[in-house]
């Protein structure tokens, strides 16, 4: 595989982590989310490797398997028994104005595209094109938490949010050193079941996963 | 020049006369997935025909415009067949008007039949009329900005210039031209009033948005507007054509290409015209409100096309 080939398909894989990071923001089904999410690690899990293979750093190979193992296989799996257990799995959230939230992004990634583009201009690697992506999907992660109200799609963004800066280390500087990369792993992984048990109480507390209701919690 | 003009004659009396074919095709395809029997690929030819020998009946309250529309909306459409390049890329009319020009064109057609609509005052022309301008104001911003993605990589916004450079360059994957491929096949749906937009086949007055406004035509009027929708359907096959599947179109002046660009011409709108006819069996019309959020992807989908060419050069 040439390295212009290489950087190309690592670029087009940017265009879908980005499409699938939109897809995401405008999805109202809880279900389909998961699946987006699950998508999305997959891109990032083939640009990394195609970026392992192109540059022959053998350490990304392991960041995409730990990428496919975790974030295709495991957290969309436990989101999946999560969203049984709690009774949500045909969970339609009533979003208001998805074109406004559209265009809210599209500006987002303008902004994120004309912030990377002076730093990209300084990095070396293949990938240095795609940083402006990475910081764009971080952002519309961001926006999703915003908008959304409802607790399970909120901890979608949040995982969704650490794909995009595991593909901005990626595209920038070949990736963070393998144990932080482990560390984060761990981390996000521990996150999903603590963040599990918190859907619990919620749920316990206000018969309903709408985080809303945690504003009644404020002392006047 | 000659040849060039030979060509323009030959391109446009090619699209206007198989137009129909294409029509009978979709719809033929669409009753095989749907396990009906099929009509005749000729059967587009025939309701013209038939249509053309009726007398035709115009309402009392009708003003001239009336009358003119349906001519106006052909002869955009064969203006617009005429210039993108559908044989070849040496058309000597092409130069008249780049791709703002041509969705120009297509806004006048469209115009000209919501007046026509509310002219003899029914209540389905206004509505429809209504429903038309409302998909309209949303899918031209989107195509404009598809349009803008290829004009960029080509810098130009010709379109043989366009379609020679994407033609004869090296391989390369672009990441832009994949969004704007699919922000014009929504656009595609929307403009030619097909299902997830409109059902051409339906008369149910709460879906319908192109037959509401052409409830009032008969006759030759009828077989004009319905031959002109044919027209406009190639044509936007032929624009997507141009800008993502440009591969077998005969280049400046190259007599001996034309078979090959022929015959490809014909497999892609064959494919094209199957593919059409998948999604339709495929897609469910939705709510009209949920048009907006169809055409705000769309346009959303072109924008980021465009961003990503920027950033990834």
């Amino acid at each position: 595989m040439t390295a212009s080939l290489s950087s190309q398909l690592v670029n087009l894989l940017a265009a879908l982590l980005l499409l699938l990071a939109f897809a995401m923001l405008a999805q109202r089904r809880v279900l389909t989310l998961i699946k987006l999410f699950a998508w999305q690690g997959a891109a990032l899990a083939l640009s990394t490797a195609i970026v392992a293979h192109a540059t022959g750093q053998s350490h990304l190979y392991f960041s995409a398997g730990l990428t496919l193992a975790l974030k295709v296989i495991l957290i969309p799996w436990l989101l999946h028994r999560l969203i049984d257990k709690l009774m949500v799995r045909w969970d339609v959230e009533t979003l208001i104005n998805i074109p406004t939230t559209m265009l809210a992004g599209i500006g987002l990634a303008i902004f994120a595209f004309s912030l990377a583009t002076p730093i990209s201009q300084m990095a070396s690697t293949i990938t240095r094109s795609t940083l402006g992506i990475a910081l764009a999907s971080v952002l519309l992660s961001f926006l999703m938490m915003i908008v959304r109200r409802k607790a399970v799609p909120q901890v979608i963004g949040f995982l969704s949010m650490e794909n995009g800066l595991f593909f901005a280390a990626t595209s920038a500087t070949y990736g963070m050193p393998l144990v932080v990369e482990l560390g984060i792993a761990l981390d996000v992984l521990v996150g999903t079941f603590i963040f599990g048990i918190f859907f619990f109480h919620i749920r316990e507390q206000f018969d309903s996963l709408d985080i809303q209701h945690m504003e009644k919690l404020k002392e006047d | 020049m000659t040849s060039g003009i030979a060509l323009q004659i030959l391109q446009s009396v090619l699209v206007v006369l198989a137009a129909p074919l294409v029509a009978g095709w979709v719809n033929i395809c669409r009753a095989w997935l749907q396990n009906r029997s099929a009509p005749s690929l000729l059967l587009p030819y025939y309701t013209l025909a038939r249509l053309f020998h009726k007398d035709a009946v115009v309402a009392n309250t009708a003003s001239p415009l009336f009358r003119l529309m349906p001519y106006v909306l052909f002869g955009c459409m064969w203006l617009a067949a005429g210039i993108v390049p559908v044989l070849a890329t040496d058309l000597p009319f092409a130069p008249a008007a780049d791709i703002i020009a041509l969705v120009g064109v297509f806004a006048v057609a469209r115009v000209f039949s919501a007046l026509a609509a509310m002219d003899t005052g029914t209540a389905f022309g206004g509505l429809g009329a209504r429903r038309e301008m409302m998909v309209g104001f949303l899918a031209e911003p989107a195509m404009l900005m598809t349009l803008f993605t290829a004009a960029f990589i080509s810098g130009s916004t010709q379109l043989p210039t366009i379609v020679e450079t994407l033609a004869h360059r090296e391989f390369a994957i672009h990441p832009s031209l994949a969004f704007a491929a699919v922000a014009f096949l929504m656009v595609l749906l929307a403009e030619n009033a097909r299902i997830p937009v409109d059902n051409p086949a339906t008369h149910l007055e709460l879906t319908m948005i192109h037959e509401a406004m052409v409830l009032e035509y008969s006759a030759r009027h009828l077989a004009l507007i319905e031959w002109a929708a044919a027209i406009k359907l190639v044509a936007y096959m032929a624009i997507g054509f141009a800008l993502f599947l440009p591969w077998g179109i005969a280049p400046a002046g190259d007599w001996g290409a034309l078979p090959i660009a022929f015959a490809a011409l014909a497999l892609k709108l064959a494919a094209a015209g199957a593919g059409l006819a998948v999604l339709e069996a495929l897609l469910a019309k939705m709510r009209i409100f949920l048009v907006v959020e169809f055409l705000s992807t769309a346009f959303l989908l072109g924008v980021l096309g465009m961003l990503i060419h920027f950033l990834v050069t």
